[in-house]
């Protein structure tokens, strides 16, 4: 370096919002990057939901009953949410782990746009969560799994998954970023996700539990999901279902975004 | 402490002759207080640094030298006082200021599962910098910091020693004017320690200004300008190595004896002429002189009461001795973490 230490290239004059797409899609890369490095991230983010089917296809199926469908064309919508659901959890951790590693720190002291770090993971997280849902629909189609509708609904379907788990994405990264480490950041949210995805339509009609419980399962964000994708896969769509999911995932981007991005502004 | 050498806290030595209160500061902190709850971690320090020299922080773990880098780089607002780098007030403006300034040290890092060339690459479109400028900007990086083989290598697999180097070049790509180095060779060996030592040294012949945070005297001694020291979020003395180390007395005398009752004796005698220290052991203590008649004279003190010193070790003082004038305690005490 020479004299022109002092010389700061100028940045080239953008706006707000195009350097912050800019600079979410370079952390978004940068996430990708790890994930096409550490495959076996995947292949993990995978054995626990396979293990799931296994066991409600072969095991404790035989014990519930379904109206209309087989069980396993049932399960499979629940298993796909339930997968993202579950998945979700890894925005936080991976945000826990930048911070206490210090990047975030990093980050931080760049003239990057504040929303960028959180952006650029959770977007990662989707793109993730498209391999993921891949290998989850392969998995079914291999013990039994045969959805019934058109393909334009069977996408509609997965967009929503999707979209559910990019919603789902950003309460965990404000769980990442106020947790001390990324173990905390886990413990943190398990018990966020187990009465959503378990107290759900995802495994057993939502009519067989306690009458206490039903009002929440089956208003609750998963089970509307799952009701909204288990329409749209095995035919008899149901749009109340569908504009339900959306909203919810809609709200909850509103809510949570905001408050992680405020959060990654103070981190400390 | 010694009664005699705590009136030297507030040696007009100590402080600085001129001090550069000149407009022309690229780093200036008033007054700045940092609250964490009930702690407060910075207590109304003043800072001036001017363009194109090394400032260091010197203080031990917790004094609050990192609180205020982190104020100084946007990462932290302050409770009370203000601080500008450049004339851009922190508080007010902070994007403005982080396109001026680069961070390397303890706590900032790089991507584990990048490789090196990655990690400085994306630094660079952080920065927006233009994307031919990125990478040429990485490749000129890694050649002068020696990492070119390791280059596409991810850094997880990188020793200590280069991880600091990369961190360092992370925090040049976008060439910032102002540079904050948090403990720069904290936990590296010597080699690796010289060779960030002559970086910044080159950092600094190019014209950037640099303000890091030690803990070691030496690094202190060797790297800055002008050093202040911070204990307890205060500033106990500001000045160059020199005025810090003159401050102290000229010339310091290490005496031993045999027994803790012959020091014991030495010490009552010398009292009246000199600043004695004792040290812990009992047996050894050390004794600041002005000038070298009054070396002679503290000979003739012991020679007059008779004593035989096992040792009498005439040396300049060290900051590690006006350390622990200024503070009380040496600079490796290592009170409560820094929690910041």
């Amino acid at each position: 370096m020479t004299a022109a230490t002092i010389a700061i290239p100028k940045p080239a004059s953008r706006s707000r919002l195009s350097w912050a797409i800019s600079d979410s899609t370079a952390i978004a890369a940068r996430n990708l990057v790890t994930l096409r490095r550490l495959p076996q991230l995947l292949i993990f983010a995978t054995i626990q939901p396979v293990i799931f089917v296994l066991m409600f296809r072969y095991v404790f199926g035989g014990a519930i009953n379904v109206p209309g469908v087989s069980y396993v064309d049932y399960l499979m919508p629940g298993i796909f949410v339930q997968t993202v659901t579950f998945g979700a959890m890894s925005t936080g951790v991976g945000l826990a782990d930048d911070l206490r590693t210090g990047l975030i720190e990093r980050f931080r002291s760049l003239p990057m746009a504040r929303s960028a770090v959180l952006a650029g993971r959770t977007s990662a997280d989707l793109v993730r969560n498209v391999f993921v849902v891949m290998l989850m629909l392969i998995v079914g189609v291999m013990v039994g799994f045969r959805p019934d509708s058109t393909v334009v609904q069977f996408t509609a379907g997965i967009a929503i998954v999707l979209l559910f788990a990019f919603a789902l994405s950003w309460i965990f990264a404000l769980v990442g970023m106020s947790a001390r480490n990324a173990e905390a950041a886990q413990a943190m949210s398990f018990p966020i996700i187990a009465p959503l995805v378990f107290a759900s339509s995802a495994f057993v009609p939502v009519d067989s539990m306690p009458g206490w419980l039903q009002g929440f399962a089956s208003n609750q964000p998963v089970s509307v999901t799952v009701d909204a994708v288990r329409g749209l896969m095995l035919g008899g769509a149901d749009a109340g279902d569908i504009v339900a999911s959306v909203l919810w995932s809609i709200g909850l981007i509103a809510v949570f975004a905001p408050l992680a991005v405020r959060r990654y502004r103070r981190a400390a | 402490m010694n009664t005699t050498l705590q009136i030297q806290r507030d040696d007009p030595r100590v402080s600085s002759p001129v001090p550069p209160t000149s407009t022309d500061a690229v780093i200036r902190v008033e007054g700045l207080v940092k609250r964490f709850g009930d702690l407060t971690a910075v207590q109304g320090v003043d800072l001036a640094v001017e363009p194109g020299t090394v400032f260091g922080l010197l203080g031990p773990n917790g004094a609050g030298k990192t609180t205020t880098i982190r104020v100084l780089t946007t990462l932290l607002r302050p409770d009370e006082g203000r601080a500008s780098i450049l004339g851009i007030d922190v508080a007010r403006d902070p994007q403005a200021v982080r396109e001026s300034i680069g961070l390397a040290g303890q706590y900032a890092a790089v991507d584990e599962n990048l490789t090196g060339r990655e990690n400085l690459r994306l630094v660079g479109r952080l920065t927006h910098l233009d994307r031919s400028v990125v990478r040429s900007r990485a490749d000129e990086l890694l050649e002068r910091f020696g990492l070119v083989d390791a280059a596409d290598r991810p850094v997880r697999t990188y020793s200590g020693g280069m991880r600091r180097r990369l961190d360092l070049a992370a925090a040049l790509v976008h060439k910032p004017p102002v540079l904050f180095l948090d403990e720069p060779t904290t936990g590296l060996d010597i080699h690796s320690r010289n060779d960030l030592w002559s970086i910044i040294g080159e950092l600094v012949d190019d014209g950037t200004t640099v303000l890091l945070t030690t803990q070691y005297l030496e690094e202190a001694d060797r790297l800055a300008n002008r050093i202040a020291v911070i204990d307890r979020g205060q500033k106990v003395a500001e000045g160059t190595a020199a005025e810090l180390k003159s401050s102290f007395g000229n010339t310091i005398i290490d005496i031993g004896f045999a027994d803790a009752f012959d020091a014991d004796r030495a010490r009552t005698a010398m009292q009246a002429a000199a600043g004695v220290e004792a040290n812990p052991d009992h047996r050894t203590m050390q004794v600041s002189v002005g000038t070298a008649r009054e070396v002679l004279g503290i000979a003739r003190i012991l020679d007059r009461a008779d004593l035989d010193p096992e040792t009498f070790i005439v040396r300049e003082p060290t900051l590690d001795d006006v350390f622990l004038m200024l503070t009380g305690h040496v600079a490796e005490d290592t009170t409560d973490g820094e929690s910041s």
